[in-house]
């Protein structure tokens, strides 16, 4: 049924994300042993995290402190909190109830800033236990078809953030966005690794539409099993397109969890809301009430580092941009390096220019700002072209060296316009149905002629000359 | 307060406690439970709205461990309790379908 | 046998050997243990072993500590390393715990030689250990008769004279109503004095473990020993406490005593009422000033206590699934097995109280139950602390009866429950009460008076406790 064909001309997508993360604490979230698993099952653990008859749990004063790390960071309201129990069985689960905050948790009413801008509001961010890890054998695997299952508990009692987040999002692309600014704000405040593919972070979808000019949320479902952020766009537009399809066909939406399956590219139902689980949460009488003391709370604020949006800010200030345009400098670290060679001088366009797209995927290790400042200043004085200040950029990265010896080694100057001149004259004649069309208005030539001059000169001319040049040849 | 617990309020309990119940069963259950909430009923007419719940009778806040790592315990003597064990894991049959 | 104080500081001094003691010790149990059934298992070789170290160690000038090679006995629902250890349920039989409870490691630490493992209503659910899966205890004053529960199994221990200590656990009664009943002294301290940890959970806010002694003196020296701070137990006080056993000398003079009119009135027995109402007096003769004191909300204490204990229950007993330990009755799917585990398991008490807390948390249920009790609960502990403006103590009976005849409340489950009327409210308030045995009934059986303090008051508490011991009739 629903795929990219269906038009979601008319509707508007609402989306409210759960991320649970955990928490990067040397063990677990009530009791000693190592928060690490993946490896020999059986191995981390205790009395506490195996649920044994007569074992209490006491709580991990460093998961606190990184989960009030990431409500501070999330603009929270840290609170005084309570811990409770919900109550189902699995055997993943080893005291078949969770320890978990419910009714009073203790970061709330946040806000998480996109790139471009937008605001999405964060509902609450407690912490949790997480469970153990159930394989199913038999069957392929399918917990369906499973001949049995074997149960490892390293994991269970592994502290978790669960970051609920308010039905803010519009789209796929920002829902990306959305988990990408996450997972850099865990991981900016030390807070958890991240990691979406190894599930240390896993992200729940509730997805609604309704059509445009609507202020009523349809009726919602939750996607569950999405594993990377192209899942998460693939699943989110999958499932908005089911329910626009089911809604223009006069058929309702149904609210329930339901499974993204990564291979056959849609969601199946796992349940129903009429099924919903009575969990009986009441108040975990083992645990005792959470209140941090404004003391630590403040020294908790204080040692934040600046985050992803801050720094965004702050680039996009001094280059005279959009926030929006400096966030991939930003992700990959290149912030600071690109407002300390503002600050000796160089042109803020280039500085911004060069790191997005030259130091962005290859990355800076080393780079000293003066002598990227120096670089871009060669470059906006004419000495040398942008094609060259790439060239010796790529070459101060891999050695250290300064641009200037690097340029003089290379022979580089920028070419003066008379022999450029002469140059695309030549070209012109010897490609005459080529300049005929372009002269037409087949733009795509201008690459051609662009590139052929570039052959020529063996890449030291400088673009902008070149393109000025074929526009006054055309003109004239 | 609520209405007399009925034999279908104590089959769902029994379901949600993972509990099998026979006919005879159920219906004693029934009357016993029912017995014992309708002595609770004193409490059920109070008009206590105001008061707040208790839930610790010794209150206490912020009790903490340091995140400092304890041996795990020995994987072999947890086993040798299971009931069926294999590949050092714990083994159950099919579960039938996802934690909730 | 000699009193656990007389024990100690026998084999502290060399003047007598830990193995004579345990031997004796054996040799008594071994003598009544068939009629009566206090222990699940009777650990004589581990017993010896422990006692001919206790020996070695006073024969090269240590000393082992002050319960110096005296027996004791723990209920079943607290965790010792390697031995098993069941609550009297089928779902736990043969387990055993690869760790120790604190009191465990405590006791040993201090000397004393772990005996056997008493038996007790399973998980502890009831008021006459007739509710565990390996048969009733009987109580040694008269073998037709209960030993109360749920810890019966420790209360027939030391009252038949097998150890002069044992261990309890008290979550409504449970130490205090089978100590009235067998004529020993049973005391559950404040909630958070005494470390919870391995001990097996029924209702988590108001379980305590508390002693069992033959006196006064020894139920201190033993709450001495295994109470204090542990780090391993969120809800365990920090504050230390002064030494008990130092304080029992001091007399209740200038105490003020109320005794509690909802608790000493209706639905109590005239022979055990005429015994309390002579302790009120024995206290007066001994310098206090004893009134009587209303303390309203305790009427409700019963209602309260059975939303509360078994809504935590039912979650703390979920784990008991098949899954990881104990019983496992197998089955074509995982869900089927945890129930067809869970049916076998556990007996009907157990059962009727998990679906009872079941109920009491589910949906559209919670507020009108469960969440009105913990707001009796504030209402009980207002109560308290308003009688407290104006006593230092309160008084009243333990049991409502003296012990009744075995299989006698088996078949009605509210009339079993009664039986917890007044020890109840200082589980629910949190404090501390003792019992002490005060005479006999018209049946010539024990009549044990409770005194209830504060939190944190069991100075007091232990102070009067002497008064009363010396002053029975």
């Amino acid at each position: 049924m629903s795929d990219s064909a269906t038009s979601l001309e008319g509707w508007e997508v609402v989306v409210g994300l759960e991320v649970h993360a955990e928490l990067a604490t040397r063990t677990k979230l009530f009791s000693g042993s190592l928060n690490q698993f993946g490896g020999e099952p059986n191995t981390n653990i205790d009395p506490v995290s195996l649920g044994l008859p007569g074992s209490l749990p006491v709580l991990n004063r460093q998961a606190v402190e990184l989960a009030m790390r990431v409500g501070l960071a999330l603009h929270c309201t840290v609170q005084p909190s309570v811990f409770a129990r919900k109550n189902y069985f699995y055997p993943d689960m080893p005291k078949d109830y969770q320890i978990s905050q419910y009714e009073e948790p203790i970061n709330v009413d946040g806000w998480l800033e996109l790139p471009s801008g937008r605001r999405i509001g964060i509902e609450r961010a407690h912490l949790e236990e997480d469970t153990g890890k159930t394989t199913h054998v038999g069957g392929s695997g399918r917990i369906h078809e499973a001949g049995y299952s074997l149960v490892d508990y390293n994991r269970a009692g592994v502290p978790l953030i669960e970051i609920v987040g308010r039905p803010d999002i519009r789209s796929a692309d920002e829902a990306r966005a959305y988990v990408s600014e996450l997972r850099a704000i865990l991981v900016a405040i030390g807070a958890s690794d991240g990691k979406m593919e190894e599930g240390s972070l896993r992200v729940d979808c509730n997805v609604s539409v309704r059509r445009r000019g609507d202020t009523d949320y349809g009726t919602r479902c939750e996607i569950k099993n999405v594993n990377s952020l192209r899942s998460l766009g693939r699943a989110l537009d999958y499932e908005a397109a089911r329910q626009v399809d089911l809604l223009e066909s006069g058929e309702k939406v149904t609210q329930e969890t339901r499974h993204w399956n990564e291979e056959e590219g849609r969601t199946h139902s796992l349940r129903s809301k009429e099924e919903a689980f009575d969990y009986r949460y009441f108040p975990e009488p083992d645990l005792v009430t959470l209140d941090p003391d404004s003391a630590w709370i403040d020294a908790v604020r204080e040692s934040l580092p600046a985050l992803p949006a801050e720094r965004r800010h702050a680039l996009a200030e001094r280059a005279g941009v959009e926030p929006a345009e400096v966030a991939v400098i930003v992700e990959r670290g290149l912030d600071a390096l690109c407002i300390d060679a503002i600050g000796a001088g160089a042109d803020p366009a280039r500085v911004i220019t060069h790191a997005e797209h030259n130091l962005a995927v290859e990355g800076a290790a080393g780079l000293d700002a003066a002598a990227f400042a120096a670089l871009v200043g060669m470059e906006t004085g004419g000495e040398l072209t942008a094609t060259q200040a790439k060239q010796v950029l790529a070459e101060m990265v891999d050695t250290g060296a300064d641009p200037k010896s690097i340029a003089d080694a290379r022979g580089f100057e920028a070419m003066d316009t008379g022999e450029l001149e002469a140059i695309v004259d030549g070209l012109i004649a010897d490609n005459p149905d080529q300049w005929h069309k372009l002269c037409e208005g087949d733009q795509k030539l201008t690459g051609f002629f662009v590139g052929q001059v570039m052959k020529a000169t063996q890449g030291q001319a400088d673009g902008k000359v070149v393109n000025r040049l074929l526009q006054q040849k055309k003109d004239g | 307060m609520p209405g007399r617990i009925t034999r279908d309020d104590v089959a769902y309990v029994a379901r949600l406690a993972r509990l099998r119940l026979t006919d005879a069963e159920l219906d004693t259950f029934t009357q016993q439970l029912s017995d014992v909430l309708e002595h609770a009923g004193d409490i059920s007419a109070l008009d206590i709205a105001d008061v707040p719940p208790t839930s610790h009778p010794y209150p206490l806040a912020n009790v903490f461990r340091e995140d400092t790592p304890v041996p795990s315990v020995d994987r072999g003597e947890v086993l040798a309790q299971a009931p069926v064990a294999e590949d050092g894991m714990f083994r159950v049959p099919p579960v039938l379908g996802e934690a909730p | 046998m000699s009193d656990a104080r007389s024990i100690a500081e026998a084999v502290r001094s060399g003047e007598t050997a830990a193995s004579e003691v345990v031997d004796s010790s054996l040799a008594v149990i071994a003598e009544r243990e068939g009629e009566i059934h206090a222990f699940n298992i009777v650990l004589a070789d581990e017993a010896r072993a422990a006692a001919e170290a206790i020996d070695r160690r006073v024969a090269a000038g240590e000393d082992p500590g002050p319960l110096a090679g005296v027996p004791v006995a723990l209920k079943d629902n607290i965790c010792t390393r390697g031995i098993p250890t069941t609550c009297s349920s089928r779902i736990l039989e043969g387990w055993c715990p690869p760790y120790d409870a604190t009191v465990a490691t405590r006791l040993a630490e201090a000397g004393a030689v772990l005996v056997g493992k008493t038996n007790m209503d399973e998980f502890a659910m009831g008021s006459s250990t007739e509710n565990s899966a390996f048969g009733p205890t009987c109580n040694p004053r008269d073998t037709t008769k209960v030993p109360g529960g749920s810890s019966g199994g420790s209360a027939a221990a030391v009252a038949a004279g097998f150890t002069p200590l044992a261990l309890g656990s008290d979550t409504g009664g449970s130490i205090r109503q089978p100590a009235a009943l067998c004529g020993v002294v049973g005391a559950k301290p404040t909630y958070g004095f005494v470390s919870r940890y391995g001990l097996i959970a029924f209702a988590s806010s108001l379980d305590q473990i508390g002693p069992l002694a033959t006196s006064v003196a020894d139920a201190a020296l033993l709450l001495d020993v295994v109470g204090g701070h542990d780090a391993a137990d969120s809800t365990s006080i920090p504050e230390a406490h002064a030494s008990l056993a130092g304080v029992l000398g001091e007399g209740v003079s200038g105490l003020r005593v109320g005794v509690i009119d909802e608790l000493s009135g209706e639905g109590v027995a005239p022979d055990v009422l005429h015994r309390t109402g002579e302790a009120a007096e024995a206290l007066s003769a001994a310098g206090a000033k004893v009134e009587e004191v209303s303390v309203p909300a305790t009427t409700y204490g019963l209602s309260a206590y059975y939303l509360i204990a078994p809504a935590e229950a039912s979650s703390n007993l979920a784990r008991y699934d098949g899954v990881r330990y104990g019983l496992r009755v197998d089955a074509a799917s995982t869900p089927e097995m945890n129930e067809a585990t869970r049916t076998a398991g556990f007996g009907d008490e157990v059962k009727r109280r998990i679906m009872l807390g079941t109920y009491a948390l589910s949906a559209g249920y919670y507020d009108a139950y469960y969440g009105k009790a913990q707001k009796v609960r504030t209402l009980i502990i207002r109560d308290f602390a308003t009688a407290y403006e104006s006593y230092d103590l309160l008084l009243s009976p333990t049991s409502p009866t003296t012990a009744f005849a075995l299989a006698e409340k088996t078949d009605d489950p509210l009339t079993m429950y009664m039986n917890d009327v007044c020890t109840i409210p200082s589980n629910l308030a949190g404090q501390p009460a003792i019992s002490v045995p005060f005479g006999t009934g018209d049946d010539g059986l024990p009549v044990g008076v409770q005194v209830l303090a504060p939190a944190l008051g069991e100075a007091a508490m232990f102070r009067a406790a002497a008064v009363l011991e010396e002053a029975a009739p």
